[in-house]
């Protein structure tokens, strides 16, 4: 094929190209940067300073670092960033737990059920989140239908015994009710990445594996587990990282022990009306999810790289 | 059938909803020996190989290896390996990882592994590959690693899935005969499973051609060649002539066939009787062709008009080595006749609308009765 003259084919492909690293400049990294300054200029009443101001033939810069030396000193901050990783980590762990079987089950069983799992699994995503949500409330306040089965099996003593609740028979406003609601509204997340891996699987290597002597259960951590890495990293990242910055779920289920960066943010933007404190929040929390991700994910280049 | 052959298969059936894609198969396999199964996809083969690697359950029939009852035992249970069509390497593990699998699963010793490893390596000439992963490697060094990994756990039985099939064609000559030499080392006892007729000839000792999941014919590979005992293994095992016709004579040392414009005399008895319809399949590199009539006495053939037959050349296909005429006769039947190529540039070269004799030798006619 022959290109068209001079580097208007360039031009093309740079335009393709160009679409979604213009998406990603205009809608994530300039709102960053507006977060950013923010963080470090001087709220005044209504208004915020400019970091740049041009007075009296004199370029002055006001950039104020006071706010993440507060995050690092105030350990109100430090405690609940903790907290959000915590409830993050935790919620993500469970779906796992649960949507790994869910998926590996999804993916195994007959193709002409697959569409109607499929459907269950996104069929919450048809009603709101918050209404949802809200439903749980209804379920886990006190006579509630699920807090009343918890109750009748005896399951309420053993998670007051693990600290979860703060006494038998109080479910609402408890890390247990958060990391219920946050389970229950992530677990879609976990299971569609994990079921497009498993359902691609070579169901033959599997036959292999039990020819070279692999009873199922050997065979599933030796060779299914390993093949779904990929979607094991996807649905984690897909839970884990919104789970972090999570707002709705611990306002709505949560209570004063789970305190989430979320809420922390909420309140110095909307309470204290202290923007730039807010912006450093943010702008912290970015940084915690970020760093991680990006040291893995260069971890995994630099693997691949080996291999090949 | 012996009691003490190696692997026994005894009225072997599998169905599927009621349709037998195995039907009542029951075959001796002595230790040592390469058997095929050859046939064409949906003949049974496969599925007959998956029973013997515990794939699949029996519907009924039994399989005794070294005499000892498989009925029941799960594949991580049988003393047996396969070699699986598109290999089914494992792409997260290297190849000696991959190779190791089996034996680790036998929770053999990390230090013998290795040794193992190293020797499997070895023999199918891989030795400096073994860090590689296998979608790094091309489709030879993938079948060879898939070998190793089936030889490895040294097992009493080897199965073989359409070994060379995903190679292509100039891969798979050389591979043919670098897989049969390793399999005829090792001295395993193999099953193997082909579509390709050259695949079951080159590798195996025996071959079973395979039908609508029975075994047609079994027997050694010149044997099934030169003498099919049915219309359906002649045509599916080469090239071939199928003329339709009947016993005009039946004597003790010969037959005479009337197939029309071709009378075939027989240099063999048949059991058969005067008059009976019988099919005679002659296959194109036992013919003679030249532009002149064959001489009486001449050769092996038999006096005129037995034997011979005048034709038009319709087309003609060269191969390189060898070309392919089909000669039209008078009837309308196209007699299909291959001729080696042994000289450059033969004068005699044959050519479209030519004129040609065709003639064969008694012994070259096979008589069909079914």
């Amino acid at each position: 094929m022959k290109r068209p003259a001079g580097l208007a084919w360039l031009r093309g492909r740079s335009a393709v190209i160009g679409v979604p690293y213009a998406w990603l400049l205009v809608f994530f990294l300039l709102p960053f940067l507006v977060v950013a300054k923010i963080s470090v200029s001087e709220m005044e009443t209504t208004t915020i300073s400019d970091i740049v101001t041009w007075k009296d033939g004199a370029i002055a810069f006001n950039v104020k670092f006071g706010n993440y030396l507060l995050l690092l000193s105030d350990d109100l901050y430090f405690k609940t960033y903790v907290s959000s990783l915590k409830y993050a980590a935790v919620t993500t762990l469970l779906c796992l737990v649960i949507g790994y079987p869910f998926a590996y089950f999804m993916a195994r069983t007959r193709r002409t059920v697959q569409p109607a799992l499929l459907m269950l699994v996104m069929l919450p995503f048809w009603t709101s989140f918050l209404l949802r949500v809200y439903a749980w409330k209804a379920l886990l306040t006190e006579h509630g239908l699920i807090a009343d089965a918890i109750e009748a099996v005896g399951f309420d003593r053993l998670l007051a015994a693990a600290g979860l609740i703060p006494g038998p028979g109080q479910l609402m406003n408890t890390p247990f009710s958060l990391v219920l609601g946050m389970t229950y509204t992530y677990l879609p997340f976990m299971i569609l990445p994990l079921y497009s891996n498993l359902a691609k699987m070579d169901l033959r290597l599997l036959e292999a594996a039990s020819d070279l002597g692999a009873t199922a259960w050997t065979a599933f951590w030796t060779v299914t587990v390993p093949l779904s890495r990929a979607g094991i990293i996807a649905g984690t990242m897909l839970v884990f990282i919104p789970c972090v910055g999570e707002y709705v779920i611990p306002e709505l289920l949560g209570g004063p022990q789970t305190q989430m960066i979320g809420r922390t943010l909420w309140d110095e933007f909307f309470s204290n009306n202290d923007w730039p404190m807010a912006c450093s929040v943010a702008v912290a929390m970015i940084l915690l999810v970020i760093v991680p991700i990006a040291v893995f994910s260069r971890y995994q280049a630099e693997a691949t790289e080996r291999a090949t | 059938m012996s009691a003490e052959a190696f692997l026994q298969i005894r009225h072997l059936v599998k169905e599927f909803e009621g349709h037998p894609a195995v039907d009542n198969v029951s075959i001796d396999i002595a230790k040592g020996e390469v058997f095929a199964l050859l046939g064409s996809s949906g003949c049974g083969k496969t599925t007959l190989l998956r029973m013997l690697a515990g794939f699949e359950t029996p519907t009924s029939g039994s399989v005794v290896l070294d005499g000892r009852n498989l009925a029941g035992l799960p594949p991580y249970e049988r003393p047996m390996n396969m070699m699986f069509q598109s290999y089914a390497l494992f792409p997260h593990l290297t190849v000696a990882d991959n190779i190791a699998f089996g034996l680790r699963r036998d929770g053999m010793p990390a230090a013998e592994i290795g040794v193992r490893v190293e020797a499997m390596l070895k023999l199918v000439q891989l030795g400096g590959y073994a860090k590689r992963k296998p979608h790094q490697l091309s489709g030879g060094q993938q079948q060879r690693v898939a070998l190793a990994r089936s030889l490895a756990k040294k097992p009493q039985l080897l199965l073989l899935d359409e070994p060379l099939g995903a190679l292509d064609r100039k891969l798979r000559e050389e591979t043919q005969i670098e897989l049969a030499n390793i399999v005829h080392d090792v001295g395993v006892t193999c099953v193997m499973v082909t579509h390709d007729q050259e695949e079951a000839m080159t590798m195996a000792s025996r071959i079973a051609v395979m039908s609508a999941g029975r075994f047609l014919q079994v027997g050694a590979p010149a044997e099934i060649y030169e003498t099919p005992s049915s219309r359906f293994v002649a045509d599916f095992i080469g090239n071939v002539n199928l003329m339709e016709g009947s016993v005009v004579e039946d004597e003790a040392g010969h037959v005479v066939v009337d197939c029309g414009d071709c009378k075939h005399w027989i240099g063999h008895g048949i059991t058969g009787t005067l008059g009976m319809k019988v099919t005679v399949a002659l296959r194109p590199e036992k013919i003679r062709i030249g532009r002149e009539p064959p001489a009486d006495g001449s050769g092996a053939a038999p006096p005129a008009p037995f034997n011979r037959v005048r034709g038009k050349v319709k087309d003609l296909a060269y191969f390189g080595s060898f070309t392919v005429y089909h000669l039209l006769l008078a009837g309308g039947r196209v007699l299909k006749v291959s001729q080696s190529n042994s000289e450059r540039g033969g004068g005699t070269a044959l050519t479209w609308n030519d004129e040609a004799w065709a003639s064969w030798a008694p012994l070259s006619p096979v008589v069909l009765t079914q």
